[in-house]
């Protein structure tokens, strides 16, 4: 039986007078793996950034309407508190230049100023590490600053970094845009194993990213959330002649 | 929850330190607005005709002027600026031309090392250079030690100005059969002429204020002179030494002279500031 | 051959003004585009080869000042050697010059101006560059934090002689000290506020740089807007502020004007931070013009070499550090 982990109502979001995120109504369940895709401009961004709010740090930028998760609005609680729960993974890796590996992916409790012992931080670093299939490949560079590592090796030092808060869901923008093929194609992978643990809601725009990792899809388009559906059935079987039109190339 | 209070304490100490911050860069405002305030009032009351026409009267004879310092502030100043601009402008050019060569690296290095020599050192070689040759203080020998310190500002402003420039202009020139000297001066530098006169001006109102390199150069004259091997006075000579005399008369003719130094100042700073805004240009 | 020289010359203008106006001067020029003038080819090479002597000219100039500094510094350097830089006494009329309290003077002002300035600069900085980078407000602090740099030095002696002096007089008589007003203290708060500018503005430019990605990254964690400040923006900026604190140093070092209208000016080592004093700077500035022997005059530019050479090297490092961080 699927649970509901987060529910948007009515949700919209602007940034000053321009409307961007238009009247979306949807429903994430547990655990599973939801791709976000629309063509560029859609809104698909700004939606997630609502999430855990991160859009409203952008001067002018406003929102409306109920974000629940796990059926308390977010918009009621402490933006920290939001951050916490859950997690997020930008496009480009952005792991702290001056800080080491282990430094990175601990750095979220460091940054909320929660001291804890020795052994748990090894504790969560090397459960981290493993949840991202990273940890045989750096667990003897360890107190290393991680410049050398690849680009797909420094996407999955910041899902370790996200992942080590242990939030109820992780948001995903554009996570494999910046990554060779084959970086792509090892996130992809961690997908299928995170969701076990977390719900995942990843922003992409390439449809056959979505297709081949995602359980739902969400299409969004000119702000609208058009379509949303099991994967299988959106890719297959579209309602909206506009999902049609996108999966079909008509525009992108 | 642990964590609740935790964040609480956080946000709250996070609203703490931007407040205090604000506070602590509002009050850098406090001290400027309370000098151009003081000087506004206690100089505006002395200046009149008298006092823009004559000269310093001894201690105790009213209808003292400070007619010697402003021609000579003008004068010195014309001079160094005669000097510094123009070849402050041509080894702008000559380094944004030559970005790679090793002079061009000296020539650099050495630019930087000018602009932070302390001003009372370039008095002291100003005045081995030519006060002692010459064998008198002169206002030609405060011009020149000016003219020293303006150099770096002309320099660095006409470079990073050139260096904003296209190539394809140099390039259009070039094509239509010009020499390099007329590309120069008939393109490229009328093209950049806001950034080049910005910083001109700014060299200028860097040096207007000055007093440690004409204390042993232009060293002051209480008579009006405009003989520029002799020696001269000028403002910020004048306001030193009435500042620093025991005499009211004296600390009138100084806090008049102070309004007028800080006001032309303060208009080429705002000045360079309008054309800087104006016309988009790195300083 | 006359004739053909008199034609070419005439044409030539109109090469050289790169204009080909009509078919009737057409011919003429593409005659002669062929052959470049040797007028012109002399002018262009005038041309470059006074650039160079410009660029040249930069460089003699600041090894000259070098040069004649030490030249001028040999006397003392010869009479009384380095440790006149120790010397604790300077009595000119008996011959004893020891120039440690003008270093002394010239540490202490700077140092304590520097440590009252900096919280004000890195506040107009962090302002400036994270908190309001845009906006009528931010604009108006930014213009008055550098109008600050613009106000002349012997206006700020000025200033500091009418009102700082007898405000630093009425504390000193509060706190049971000699009530003379003048002193290193003085000068120091003075000083304090001419080199704001310099580390706030060298300050912003430096969080400006930070790249919204990072600050970003720390806030999906659940960080503070002071947490981001502390543990992301202040790590990446370390260097280019410290430039900017140097920066600000190498301008203290050098004042002189303010300095000495309100430092007492006496050769006395300061007993404290309210005692009289007098910086490298300052004492030049008052006893240049007085110093009768060539050994005092020679002691007296061996300050002024100190000075060139610490100022240099400071500023130096400044540079180094900024270009270093800007190259990252």
């Amino acid at each position: 039986m699927e649970s509901t982990i987060i529910k948007s109502k009515d949700f919209n979001a602007y940034f000053g007078s321009n409307h961007v995120v238009k009247n979306v109504n949807i429903e994430i369940p547990k655990n599973y793996v939801i791709a976000v895709m629309g063509p560029s401009g859609c809104g698909k961004t700004t939606y997630l950034r609502c999430i855990n709010r991160m859009h409203e740090l952008i001067p002018g930028a406003t929102s409306n309407g109920q974000m629940l998760l796990n059926g308390e609005n977010v918009y009621d609680m402490h933006p920290i508190f939001v951050r916490l729960k859950i997690g997020m993974v930008f496009q480009r890796p952005n792991p702290f230049p001056n800080l080491s590996i282990y430094d990175n992916v601990i750095a979220g409790y460091k940054l909320n100023g929660i001291r804890l012992p020795k052994v748990e931080k090894d504790r969560i670093v090397e459960h981290s590490l493993n949840r991202v299939a990273l940890w045989n490949e750096v667990k003897d560079s360890l107190n290393k600053k991680g410049s050398f590592l690849s680009g797909g090796q420094q996407q999955r030092l910041c899902i370790a970094r996200a992942v080590a808060m242990e939030p109820d869901v992780l948001l995903f923008d554009e996570p494999t845009s910046a990554l060779d093929p084959i970086s792509t194609s090892t996130v992809e992978e961690l997908f299928h194993e995170l969701k076990t643990n977390y719900t995942l809601i990843i922003v992409t725009h390439n449809m056959q990213q979505a297709a081949r990792v995602s359980d739902k899809t969400a299409f969004f388009y000119l702000g609208e959330l058009v379509e949303y559906d099991d994967t299988k059935l959106m890719f297959t079987n579209p309602k909206d002649a506009r999902t049609q039109n996108y999966i079909t190339g008509r525009f992108s | 929850m642990m964590m609740k209070t935790g964040i609480k304490f956080r946000i709250n100490k996070s609203g703490g330190i931007q407040v205090i911050t604000i506070i602590l860069a509002f009050a850098c405002v406090i001290p400027l607005i309370a000098i151009l305030a003081y000087i506004i009032q206690a100089g505006i009351t002395k200046i009149n005709w008298n006092f823009l026409t004559n000269i310093p009267k001894p201690v105790g004879e009213t209808g003292g002027g400070i007619v010697n310092a402003l021609v000579g502030s003008v004068i010195i100043i014309l001079v160094a600026s005669v000097i510094a601009i123009p070849i402050g402008i041509l080894t702008g050019v000559y380094l944004s031309e030559n970005r790679k060569s090793t002079l061009a690296y000296w020539c650099r290095l050495c630019i930087d090392v000018l602009q932070g020599v302390p001003s009372i050192v370039v008095g002291i070689v100003a005045y081995f250079w030519l006060v002692k040759p010459l064998g008198g203080f002169s206002a030609l020998s405060g011009s020149v030690a000016l003219a020293i310190m303006m150099l770096p500002i002309v320099v660095r402003s006409t470079e990073e100005t050139l260096k904003l420039l296209p190539d394809s202009l140099k390039e259009a020139a070039f094509a239509l059969g010009m020499p390099f000297h007329r590309v120069i001066l008939k393109v490229i530098i009328p093209c950049g002429i806001s950034g080049i006169l910005s910083g001109a001006i700014l060299s200028v109102a860097r040096i207007a204020g000055e007093t440690a390199p004409l204390l042993f150069t232009a060293f002051g004259n209480p008579y009006l002179t405009t003989n520029i091997t002799k020696p001269m006075h000028s403002l910020p000579l004048l306001i030193f030494n009435y500042a620093t005399s025991p005499y009211n008369d004296w600390h009138d003719l100084a806090w008049g002279a102070s309004v007028i130094l800080l006001v032309f100042v303060l208009l080429l700073n705002i000045l360079t500031k309008q054309i800087t805004k104006k016309w988009k240009v790195q300083l | 051959m006359d004739t053909p020289i008199k034609n070419e010359k005439i044409t030539l203008s109109e090469a050289s003004l790169g204009v080909i106006d009509s078919g009737k001067k057409a011919n003429t020029v593409s005659k002669k585009t062929l052959r470049r003038p040797f007028r012109q080819i002399r002018t262009e090479k005038f041309f470059k080869q006074t650039l160079v002597l410009m660029g040249l000219i930069m460089v003699i100039l600041v090894f000259g000042i070098l040069l004649t500094l030490i030249v001028e510094s040999i006397p003392s350097i010869r009479a009384l050697g380095l440790k006149y830089l120790w010397g604790k006494t300077w009595d000119p009329v008996q011959d004893i010059y020891g120039a440690f309290p003008f270093l002394l003077g010239t540490l202490l002002t700077s140092f304590l101006a520097l440590i009252i300035s900096v919280p004000f600069s890195i506040a107009v900085a962090i302002f400036l560059g994270e908190y309001f980078p845009k906006g009528w407000l931010s604009d108006f602090l930014k213009n008055t934090v550098e109008l600050i740099a613009a106000v002349p030095s012997v206006i700020y002696g000025f200033w500091g002689l009418a009102v700082m002096v007898p405000i630093v007089r009425s504390f000193e008589t509060k706190i049971g000290v000699d009530p003379i007003g003048v002193g290193i203290f003085t000068s120091s708060v003075i000083l304090a506020i001419m080199i704001i500018p310099y580390a706030a503005s060298l300050g912003r430019s430096v969080i400006q740089m930070v790249p919204s990605s990072l600050k970003e990254g720390a806030y999906a964690l659940g960080a503070t807007r002071w947490e981001v400040i502390r543990d992301v923006i202040i790590p990446y900026t370390k260097s280019g502020l410290f430039a900017g604190i140097l920066l600000s140093l190498g301008r203290a070092l050098g004042e002189t004007m303010a300095v000495t209208m309100v430092i007492g000016n006496t050769s006395q080592l300061p007993k404290s931070i309210f005692a009289p004093g007098n910086t490298m700077a300052s004492v030049i500035a008052n006893e240049f013009t007085e110093a009768d022997k060539a050994v005092y005059l020679s002691a007296l530019i061996e300050l002024g070499l100190v000075l060139f050479l610490v100022t240099t090297v400071i500023n130096m490092i400044g540079k180094k550090v900024i270009s270093r961080f800007t190259n990252e």
